[in-house]
């Protein structure tokens, strides 16, 4: 947990400011205390982990704080994109959450993950700033990827997050590509390929889980199940949406993915699995409330009464919240002002975000080519120099 | 692939059959199966894996077996290889070479006869040459191997059996540079790859009734090089393009806007732009040789040009 405390860590100090000195030693103590996930996995060709998962009070207030920022900030940036601020395509993770910590909770920052457009709460576990990621949405050259990207592109080279890609599915074979070089490279790492339900029907999936397959990749597939690949629910889709089980000759796992526990449990137990065995296909069975997009109200295809049922009865920050009471870890109040707090950190981020300048009109021309050997220019006729003749 | 432990080869029947032209004979055996991959048919796949790879640094070589094929993986090649490096705000490299053999053959049927220069010209972030010569394949295969941008190289299939004496010592050549092939005072022709071998044909020709044609291989296909192109222009005041690709939208349509708007003022005649025609490549033999630009062709528009 050390990597998301650094990144926290202005938070957690006010936060013991409010607290007595016992309830400092039961939050950041790591006796461990043993939950049962919500439900047992299933298992495809593969004897399925225990339910049993090992967790502190630490990783409990950890999974909390994280899970409630990623909710904010999707939030607020749900408000951005209704004020103009965020144009062209904003794609929110709010209900997915638990996906994201818990992967981020079983691996470390050696280990890669690629995923699709959805990309900002896994940018925000992988290490990003709130500042990188509201930058970046709203075009300023403080975005991580200096504004040329948008919400399709966040990239994190550093921590291992690649991405980020804007065509379903086509991040699938560059995943498997990471885990080549893993293998390649002998470094016992793993990378994690996300796609959702819509893309589990793409061609290229079958072709790269052979190719992961054939020559034992340290390749985790893992299909984050909505149920909805935009207006078109799974079984309109798939003829068989048991995504986990699609990969045939692959094992496969399916896990509650509003279950953040589940999650660490089965990225914990699938990295162990890749870098022995190769690849493994994790379906993660998940929820988003917003619609597809910003553009998308969400409601056409599915009934208000199914969301709020979602939300009231699975969603994962609730979740924490029981466990975190039932355990006495901390009291309502407290909570309440970590979320408060945490509403703080993403409003001053957006303030400051919002300060920072479009990109030059040069930065239209970098970063095309890599300047060095062979390229002094680009396009068909040189318009960055033009020939000049003596 | 002695040099940089690398760079690696990804490709159909590249490891253990030795290439389906014998381009990476004898690397499998040398370098073992994981440096030099023999994939399944899967182009989109192949190549977005070798983006992948490329991403955390590694050199893949990418081969299509035939450069039709390529067109499988027409999304990995456009968004990924050329794309990343710009939407990721420069954190990713993609030193990629996508390479493989393209252009009309010996009566291979339409699909395996595609010139996909002028699909791939206006991807950004790529950059494509062509080589034409062995002392060119060499150069330009290890500067594409050493570029940190994606290149992808253009080979032809009637090319692979050329036999010619080149320098013992270590040479890479330019990746935008094109090649002077025979300086001349009236005519600048401009070409790539097999045409190259027409054009030089007819030169003879041309060289016999009088003429003195300055031929160019203009080798980068993308950035062009104005430069060695300009002078010319400016010494010749005609230009004739001759390629293989087809004529709409092709590398010759774009020469001719660029050699417009950059040297009008030298030119005393429009640029003419013989192309192949705008059809699938027959089967038979004699409409096959009818596709392409022949040296008769070259040889009568050379003559009216200079007229």
């Amino acid at each position: 947990m050390a990597h998301l405390t650094r990144r926290t860590a202005d938070l957690l100090k006010p936060f013991s400011v409010a607290l007595s000195s016992m309830r400092l030693l039961t939050t950041t103590s790591t006796t461990p205390i043993t939950v049962e996930t919500s439900l047992p996995f299933t298992g495809h060709k593969i004897d399925p982990p225990s339910r049993s998962v090992e967790t502190t009070p630490q990783e409990l207030m950890t999974f909390f704080r994280d899970m409630a920022l990623m909710r904010r900030m999707e939030i607020a940036a749900d408000s951005l994109y209704k004020a103009k601020l965020i144009r062209g395509f904003c794609h929110l993770y709010d209900g997915q959450e638990a996906v994201a910590v818990g992967m981020e909770a079983a691996i470390t920052k050696k280990d890669c993950i690629i995923t699709a457009y959805r990309d900002h709460c896994i940018f925000l576990g992988r290490g990003g700033t709130l500042l990188e990621c509201f930058s970046e949405l709203m075009g300023r050259k403080d975005g991580c990827s200096k504004g040329k990207g948008g919400s399709m592109h966040f990239y994190k080279k550093d921590s291992g997050f690649y991405g980020g890609h804007g065509i379903v599915g086509a991040q699938i074979p560059l995943g498997c590509g990471l885990a080549f070089a893993q293998k390649y490279s002998k470094d016992e790492n793993v990378t994690f390929a996300l796609y959702g339900d819509g893309a589990a029907n793409q061609g290229q999936l079958f072709e790269a889980l052979n190719m992961a397959a054939l020559w034992d990749l340290p390749a985790i597939l893992v299909c984050e199940n909505n149920h909805y690949g935009m207006g078109t629910a799974e079984w309109r889709a798939a003829k068989s949406p048991a995504y986990y089980k699609r990969g045939d000759y692959v094992p496969g796992l399916k896990v509650d993915g509003m279950d953040v526990f589940a999650v660490k449990q089965a990225c914990k137990f699938s990295k162990e699995h890749a870098l022995k065995n190769g690849p493994i296909i994790l379906e993660m069975d998940t929820y988003r409330y917003h619609g597809h997009s910003m553009s998308d109200p969400g409601s056409t295809y599915r009934t208000r009464d199914e969301i709020s049922g979602v939300r009231q009865e699975r969603d994962p920050i609730e979740r924490i919240r029981k466990l975190v009471l039932s355990h006495d870890l901390a009291t309502e109040k407290e909570l309440k002002d970590i979320e408060k707090e945490v509403r703080k950190n993403v409003d001053e981020a957006i303030a400051q975000a919002k300060e920072s300048p479009m990109p030059e009109p040069s930065e239209l021309f970098t970063n095309v080519y890599v300047k060095g050997y062979g390229v002094e220019s680009f396009g068909a006729d040189r318009k960055e120099l033009r020939a000049v003749l003596p | 692939m002695d040099r940089d432990p690398r760079v690696c080869v990804f490709g159909e029947d590249v490891g253990h059959y030795g290439g389906s032209y014998k381009v990476t004979k004898g690397l499998a055996e040398k370098y073992g199966d994981l440096r030099v991959l023999d994939t399944p048919i899967a182009e989109n796949s192949f190549t977005g894996m070798g983006v992948g790879a490329a991403m955390t640094g590694l050199r893949p070589v990418i081969e299509g077996m035939n450069m039709g094929f390529l067109l499988l993986a027409f999304n990995q090649i456009s968004d990924n290889c050329g794309m990343l490096h710009y939407t990721s705000g420069g954190q990713f490299t993609i030193p990629t070479v996508i390479r493989g053999p393209g252009g009309v053959g010996r009566q291979l049927g339409a699909e395996h006869s595609q010139r996909l220069e002028s699909y791939f010209q206006s991807i950004p972030g790529i950059q494509l040459v062509a080589c034409s010569t062995v002392y060119n394949a060499k150069g330009l295969m290890k500067a594409a191997i050493r570029s940190e941008n994606p290149v992808v190289l253009f080979e032809h299939v009637l090319l692979y059996n050329l036999k010619e004496r080149i320098p013992d010592e270590e040479y890479v050549l330019s990746l935008e540079e094109a090649e002077m092939v025979r300086p001349g005072e009236h005519i600048t022709i401009l070409t790539y790859s097999r045409m190259r071998y027409h054009v030089m044909q007819a030169a003879k020709t041309l060289v016999n009734k009088g003429y003195d044609p300055e031929v160019i291989d203009i080798r980068s296909l993308k950035p062009f090089d104005l430069y060695t192109i300009g002078n010319s222009v400016k010494k010749t005041h005609r230009v004739l393009i001759v390629e293989e690709c087809m004529r709409t939208g092709g590398i010759g349509a774009s020469l001719t806007a660029a050699i417009n708007e950059n040297f009008h003022d030298y030119l005393d005649a429009p640029i003419v732009c013989l192309s192949s025609q705008d059809v699938p490549t027959p089967y038979a033999g004699t409409l096959e040789e009818w596709t392409v630009v022949q040296p008769a062709q070259i040889v009568a528009a050379v003559e009216q040009l200079c007229q």
